[in-house]
């Protein structure tokens, strides 16, 4: 066990565990702040994969602004008289069912897969992934009308969010 | 060296954790952050792949910026949506909302 390994296995380990509190704790403003555990949690994993500038995007557009955003939601929702019934539907042991068999699933085509133990390559001489990434984001042969595509399909989201959430009585 | 099994059974189990919120919480929002789990474990899966099979190949890493932005513009709609059901029946509990039921 190197000592990134054990780094690793703590990381996900309270990833996993805030995962779930998400999903089964009864209150939603709890649910949200382990969610907000969890996607540090995440950050870091990004981190151990070499791609720092994905952490601090992890950082400020899942926790700074979609996490909030969802605390802020949850707190315009809020119906203090009816939040104390269950948070979970009647039909959840066959939702975990399903989801064990999925990643049984899953797990077993992982195990007989042959490329899944490889290690990572060492990156080139002088090569460096997030200059990599700019150039090729912003060049007309690389990803520039993928790029360009996600930023409309952004303002489209936030023109359509506006008007769903408009208030048509004055 | 950490092995790519690694990221990918923790992938795959952040996915099932995500999917058992989606199927089993009966809150909206609830279920909002069940997809937020799914989509980061996508992003995992996606970085890890990047990382360990094809450094020099930059599209895991552009897959992972348009999953960024797909994320955001999914919870800003939903959201809106939410707000608006919330304004015009009073709640968002997903089995309540059943006007097309029928």
């Amino acid at each position: 066990m190197t000592p990134l390994q054990i780094i690793f296995l703590i990381v996900a380990a309270i990833t996993l565990g805030g995962a779930l509190m998400v999903v089964t704790t009864r209150n939603l403003v709890h649910a949200a702040l382990w969610l907000v555990l969890s996607l540090f949690g995440i950050a870091i994993i990004f981190v151990l994969l070499d791609a720092g500038f994905f952490a601090v995007a992890q950082v400020v557009i899942y926790i700074g602004a979609i996490a909030i955003l969802m605390i802020f939601a949850i707190m315009l929702t809020r119906r203090v008289a009816k939040d104390s019934g269950p948070q979970i539907n009647a039909t959840w042991p066959i939702a975990g069912i399903v989801t064990l068999a999925l990643f049984g699933g899953l797990f077993t085509v992982l195990q007989n897969w042959q490329q899944i133990h490889v290690l990572p390559p060492s990156f080139p001489e002088g090569y460096d992934p997030l200059q990599q990434l700019g150039v090729e984001l912003v060049s007309p042969n690389g990803y520039l009308i993928p790029f360009e595509v996600a930023s409309i399909l952004l303002l489209a989201a936030l023109i359509g969010a506006i008007v769903i959430a408009w208030s048509k009585t004055k | 060296m950490i092995p790519l099994s690694w990221y990918l059974i923790f992938a795959a189990a952040l996915f099932c954790i995500g999917l058992f919120g989606v199927l089993s919480r009966k809150n909206a929002i609830a279920i909002l952050m069940g997809i937020e789990l799914m989509l980061n474990s996508v992003n995992v899966n996606l970085l890890a792949f990047w990382r360990y099979l094809n450094p020099n190949f930059v599209a895991g890493q552009v897959f992972t910026v348009i999953v960024f932005a797909v994320a955001a513009s999914e919870v800003a709609v939903g959201l809106a949506l939410i707000i608006s059901i919330y304004r015009r029946r009073s709640t968002i509990v997903a089995e309540e909302i059943n006007l097309l039921k029928y």
